[in-house]
């Protein structure tokens, strides 16, 4: 009898075939090469990174897209004409080319965008990693605050701080305007993470050798708890672009000088009915570049959790 | 249910105090003078001026106009407008125009997201499970001020079938397109929300135990799963129906439907900072009440909410 390859039941056999599947020689299974594995078999992942990855490109650097300027370049003579040879999308009532426009606009959403990010993502996670490492009245004061701004929808809050503002009115303020009332969703994901990771007994064991509480926190609690921050950022970054773009349509947002989709689709809407293509345009791109984001983060999400991957 | 109807309102305490602080504190904290601030590039008039002064207390200490302000909220002085008129009046005059476009468009997308998210969820992984996980993805990503304009142009300009604006004639009849298109913008989450949950309804044993004891599908799919289903979507239903009360502030203003929503628009666009601020104040606050009623919604709804 030849000897058998597996010391289980050939896996095709039962249910649980991929529980007693052993492969000897393939490397250490983690939860990131699990998703990783789960992700290249969905062709919506690769197609949404394309567009993440063509934006950023467009943001980065506009002219590899574009050489026609989107200011210098405007003629009243060509105001809300259709597409021409070299302007593919037509031209704004001002007679600038709406696709070196739109181009261009890339940079302002995405700066916006990741700031806003970046910022409620600080806040965030300094606000939930504390309250559900430490607990007591540290975990009731902190919740409380994000309770405070969890119940302001941001929108509102962003429109309020910019009418306030209105004679300084910056990338940067536009941003926290918008990071600064959107972190208390995030806080409390990871704060629930925490709460679950910081009964491993890997944290108990990094305090037994001498470590210090904050230093666990920093070291261990943490790094194991990104998992569903990294999901919520990469959803909520497309929520930021939205943001941006909305407040720039209600003309608070950054001024009417700057290059934005948002500020492109308010300047349009009054010729709807004659150039509906300069309202279109942009608000394609930024419908795709929102799409692109919330698809990449609902993907990893599935490839990340097993449950959602299990069921199907 | 008292216990907890009373702990869920004295949470709520903290949180009101919390958020209209942190809007005076925004406008009135900030650097510079705030009345000058609020009207941007434009100088208000004197009189104007001082009476804003008058209303905010402005010659007191920080903390002393807080609690005067919060006075004047609680005895039902919300603020006056730019106009001059009262912001409860114009809350008044405006709340059933929007009151009846958040009825419309909750209905729509309540029964939009039952049957929608029942059918995905008993066909798991077919082919209109995907399509409408796609189209849900898409109507979440689309901003709503470009759905508003889609539907205008095509719909209503382009195809005729309705009209672009609504003005004064607020009638269902002349309201069905907004009505739609914020419908369709919170579509995704409870269609999400409904086919989670029939999956999850679909594999509990009472089902199963419907289905050994011979009973057929058409009827244990509407009595079992589909009752058992429904409450996480009617209370997300009814937590979107409160967001649309306090306003969609930029659907309303695209269509030009005469309701809360649209006077933030109108205020917004004219850069009207006092009335921003005071409409602004009065819907955070009314948001605040209706998560509480929302919450003792569903903790009628499902025994298991108020005895954890």
């Amino acid at each position: 009898m030849p000897k058998p390859e597996h010391f289980v039941a050939p896996f095709d056999e039962n249910e649980m075939a991929e529980v007693d599947k052993v492969k000897l020689n393939e490397k250490p299974s983690n939860l990131w090469r699990d998703a990783w594995r789960s992700l290249r078999t969905r062709p919506l992942f690769y197609l949404s990174l394309a567009a993440v990855l063509v934006i950023v490109l467009m943001a980065l650097f506009p002219t590899l897209f574009t050489h026609v300027s989107p200011t210098d370049d405007c003629q009243l003579a060509n105001s809300n004409g259709g597409p021409a040879a070299g302007h593919p999308m037509g031209f704004t009532r001002q007679g600038c080319d709406v696709y070196a426009r739109v181009v261009w606009g890339a940079r302002t959403s995405l700066t916006v965008g990741v700031l806003a990010t970046v910022i409620s993502g600080v806040i965030g996670i300094i606000t939930g990693a504390l309250a559900g490492f430490y607990g007591g009245w540290v975990d009731s004061v902190l919740s409380r605050i994000g309770d405070i701004f969890f119940s302001i929808p941001y929108i509102l809050a962003a429109v309020v701080i910019m009418t306030t503002l209105a004679d300084y009115r910056s990338v940067w303020t536009l941003a926290f305007a918008i990071g600064g009332f959107a972190w208390a969703s995030l806080a409390r994901i990871l704060r629930s993470e925490i709460l679950r990771v910081k009964s491993g007994d890997f944290v108990m064991a990094s305090i037994a050798t001498g470590r210090t509480r904050f230093k666990t926190l920093l070291s261990h609690v943490l790094p194991n708890s990104m998992t569903p921050v990294i999901v919520y950022l990469t959803i909520s970054l497309g929520g930021a672009i939205v943001a941006e773009a909305t407040l720039s349509f209600l003309g608070v947002g950054l001024g009417p000088s700057v290059m934005s989709w948002g500020n492109d689709i308010s300047a349009a809407q009054s010729s709807l009915r004659t150039a509906p293509m300069t309202l279109i345009w942009p608000s394609i791109f930024l419908t795709v570049t929102v799409l692109a984001f919330i698809t990449l983060g609902e993907l990893v999400r599935d490839a990340l959790d097993p449950k959602a991957r299990a069921r199907g | 249910m008292l216990m907890y109807v009373v702990r869920r309102i004295l949470q709520a305490v903290p949180v009101v105090l919390g958020t209209t602080f942190l809007i005076y504190f925004m406008v009135f904290a900030m650097p510079g003078d705030p009345i000058l601030a609020m009207f941007g590039d434009k100088t208000p008039n004197p009189a104007v001026y001082e009476a804003l002064q008058q209303q905010y207390h402005l010659d007191q200490p920080f903390l002393v106009q807080y609690a005067l302000y919060m006075k004047d909220l609680f005895s039902g002085d919300l603020g006056t407008t730019f106009s001059g008129q009262s912001v409860a009046d114009v809350l008044a005059r405006t709340f059933p125009v929007t009151l009846k476009l958040a009825a419309m468009a909750i209905s729509l997308e309540f029964v939009l997201s039952v049957v929608v998210g029942l059918v995905s969820g008993l066909r798991k992984g077919k082919l209109f499970d995907n399509v409408m996980l796609v189209v849900g993805l898409i109507l979440l990503s689309v901003p709503i001020f470009v759905l508003c304009f889609v539907a205008q142009y095509f719909v209503a300009i382009k195809w005729g079938w309705a009209s672009p604006t609504v003005g004064a004639d607020t009638s269902v009849g002349n309201m069905w397109l907004p009505a739609v298109v914020l419908a369709l913008s919170l579509f995704t989450t409870g269609m999400r929300l409904m086919r989670g949950t029939v999956i999850d309804t679909r594999s509990r044993d009472f089902v199963r135990t419907a289905y050994a004891k011979g009973l057929p599908g058409r009827r244990v799919i509407p009595v079992h799963v589909l009752r058992n289903s429904l409450i996480p979507v009617v209370t997300n239903s009814a937590a979107n129906f409160g967001v649309l009360m306090v306003g969609a502030t930029v659907t309303e203003g695209i269509f030009n439907i005469p309701g809360v929503g649209n006077t933030l628009y109108q205020a917004i666009i004219r850069g009207e900072g006092p009335t921003v601020v005071s409409f602004v104040t009065v819907m955070v606050l009314a948001y605040v009440v209706i998560n509480i009623l929302v919450d003792l919604l569903y903790a009628i709804l499902d025994p298991r909410i108020r005895y954890a």
